[in-house]
């Protein structure tokens, strides 16, 4: 690396103007933005939740300086996407799955995903919706079995109560038997009222319990202007609209709102569809971006055979980002648009 | 024709399925334990070496036009004779095998190298590169089943290495074929501009 601040004359191609905006300050704020979320998992689940955090964390960050000390590259975990991945990876796995599962899911992301397509910014699909992809078909059973948040809250307070397993509401919410799932929306309904939705005192992967949490870290990064409002409106709207008007059970509303505040909605539309290299560039771009995800979303919740559609609809669209950015190419300034000619 | 130069050939520089990206269909399908890779690996090396040298004899006097069907004929036939052999003396494989191998009549490695080799060259030579292509495929096999079958299930030619509830299941399904031989191809290529950039 060029050593630029002993430079006495800077000899660059432009821009000449620079921002005072650094990869390691966007992450700073990325990783801000998800504290309140983290600190409602261990509200919710109990200390584990932050050690499988930090167990997370040290092995993507580890994995990542491993890779580039054996491939003798420029160091990069300085710049905190590492970190980023790590806590975004054990925030969509259950709080009960063994360290080593998730150091499995770490290595994938980082040496697989990230880095051997080049690290930082050119990865194509999201590497901690990839662990998890990866985790889901490798060990389904630890995968998806839930904690009871009240047990969780037993370990905080010191009681030795086994770990008690509940459904999602997700779970309830599935099924192609009309009397079938219209009971065990009631029950999910009478289980839960929509406050408990919202504030996250529910079964679910570590971090996407809370609402709320994640609303907070989103409006956050919004305000910091990290991520735009286009991508996660988009996405939270569309899965809004497509759910009120075809519920499969109870009231519109009803239906709504335990869709979008179930699940990792809410995690996956501010922090894992924003992410820079696996989105597109453009703000009308991103509106596509968010409305696709959207609409996969609620394919696979309502005709695939998961529960959740949040992680391969964002995987999914990753895909799609070369073509949405070629066709949202915004048009340099001074070129007139021909008259009829092909866009 | 020197013996040690298509070795290295069919091995590293012109390897069927890191280099030239041959015979996918097989490579991804049965590759999740080493006596299938096994099977499979020799199997094409002995269809590849008497098809070679068929083809190679016969070159003279097959049409240019109806080239090809010839060769889908020869080919046709050694897969029939290995395919009611494995049946014969070792059904295990040939079941699990399954329909792999009356696919190798269609397998692109060995249409390749009747288009490519044997139609141009000796019947010598023809043989041994049938062998070196054959031996090219079957070392990227089971190192692509040792991989997955190691890892993904963590067993070794049917014995358990690993205990149970650790492998990481993903890599005996399909994708996880694609991961693999992804990850042997950029490695592959990787040592090969490196080797290149030593020249």
């Amino acid at each position: 690396m060029t050593d630029y601040k002993n430079l006495k004359l800077i000899a660059t191609s432009s821009p000449h103007i620079r921002g005072s905006e650094t990869t390691q300050g966007i992450m700073k704020d990325v990783i801000i933005a998800m504290l309140p979320a983290l600190a409602y998992a261990c509200f919710n689940f109990g200390l584990r939740a932050l050690t499988l955090t930090l167990v997370s964390v040290a092995g993507c960050v580890f994995f990542e300086w491993l890779y580039r000390k054996l491939m003798k590259k420029p160091q990069s975990i300085q710049d905190l996407s590492s970190v980023v991945t790590g806590m975004l990876l054990a925030f969509v796995s259950p709080v009960q799955i063994p360290y080593w599962m998730i150091l499995i899911g770490d290595a994938f992301a980082i040496i697989i995903v990230k880095q051997l397509f080049g690290g930082i910014g050119k990865n194509f699909v999201n590497p901690a919706l990839a662990g998890r992809a990866v985790l889901l078909a490798s060990y389904a059973g630890s995968m998806t079995s839930w904690v009871d948040p009240a047990a969780g809250k037993a370990a905080l307070f010191g009681s030795n109560v086994d770990v008690v397993t509940a459904a999602t509401p997700l779970s309830y919410m599935k099924g192609t038997d009309p009397a079938a799932l219209a009971e065990s929306f009631g029950n999910l309904t009478s289980t839960y009222g929509v406050k408990e939705m919202f504030l996250g005192q529910i079964g679910g992967s570590l971090g996407e319990v809370s609402a709320l949490m994640l609303i907070i870290g989103g409006v956050y990064l919004i305000w910091r202007k990290v991520i735009n409002w286009q991508t996660p409106v988009a996405y939270i709207g569309t899965v809004a609209v497509l759910t009120f008007l075809f519920p499969k059970a109870g009231s519109s509303l009803d239906w709504m709102l335990y869709s979008i505040f179930g699940g990792g909605l809410m995690l996956g539309a501010f922090f894992m569809a924003t992410d820079y290299a696996t989105s597109p560039v453009t703000k009308k771009g991103q509106l596509i971006f968010g409305v696709g995800c959207g609409l996969f979303t609620v394919l696979i919740r309502y005709f695939g055979s998961y529960n959740e559609g949040v992680c391969y609809s964002i995987m999914v669209m990753n895909l799609f980002v070369p073509f949405i950015d070629k066709y949202t190419k915004p048009v340099r300034f001074g070129v007139v648009k021909k008259e009829g000619a092909a866009k | 024709m020197n013996f040690g130069k298509q070795l290295k050939e069919g091995l590293i520089t012109q390897n069927p399925v890191l280099v030239q990206v041959l015979g996918m269909c097989s490579t991804m399908a049965i590759t999740t334990s080493i006596m299938n890779g096994l099977g499979m690996g020799v199997s094409v090396l002995i269809i590849l070496t008497a098809s070679n040298v068929v083809i190679s004899a016969i070159r003279k006097i097959v049409p240019d036009k109806i080239r090809i069907a010839m060769f889908i004929v020869v080919i046709a036939g050694f897969v029939t004779c290995v395919d009611l052999l494995l049946q014969a003396f070792v059904p295990a494989i040939a079941e699990s095998l399954g329909v792999f191998i009356p696919l190798i009549v269609v397998n692109c490695i060995i249409l390749g190298r009747a288009e490519s080799f044997s139609y141009k060259n000796g019947v010598g030579a023809s043989f041994v590169d049938g062998i070196c292509q054959g031996l090219g495929y079957t070392a990227v096999l089971l190192v692509m089943c040792f991989i997955r079958e190691l890892l993904g299930a963590g067993t070794l030619a049917g014995f358990r290495i690993i205990p149970e509830q650790f492998p990481v299941g993903i890599l005996t399904l399909p994708v996880g074929g694609f991961l693999v031989l992804g990850c042997l191809i950029a490695a592959m290529q990787w040592a090969l501009s490196k080797s290149k950039e030593g020249k």
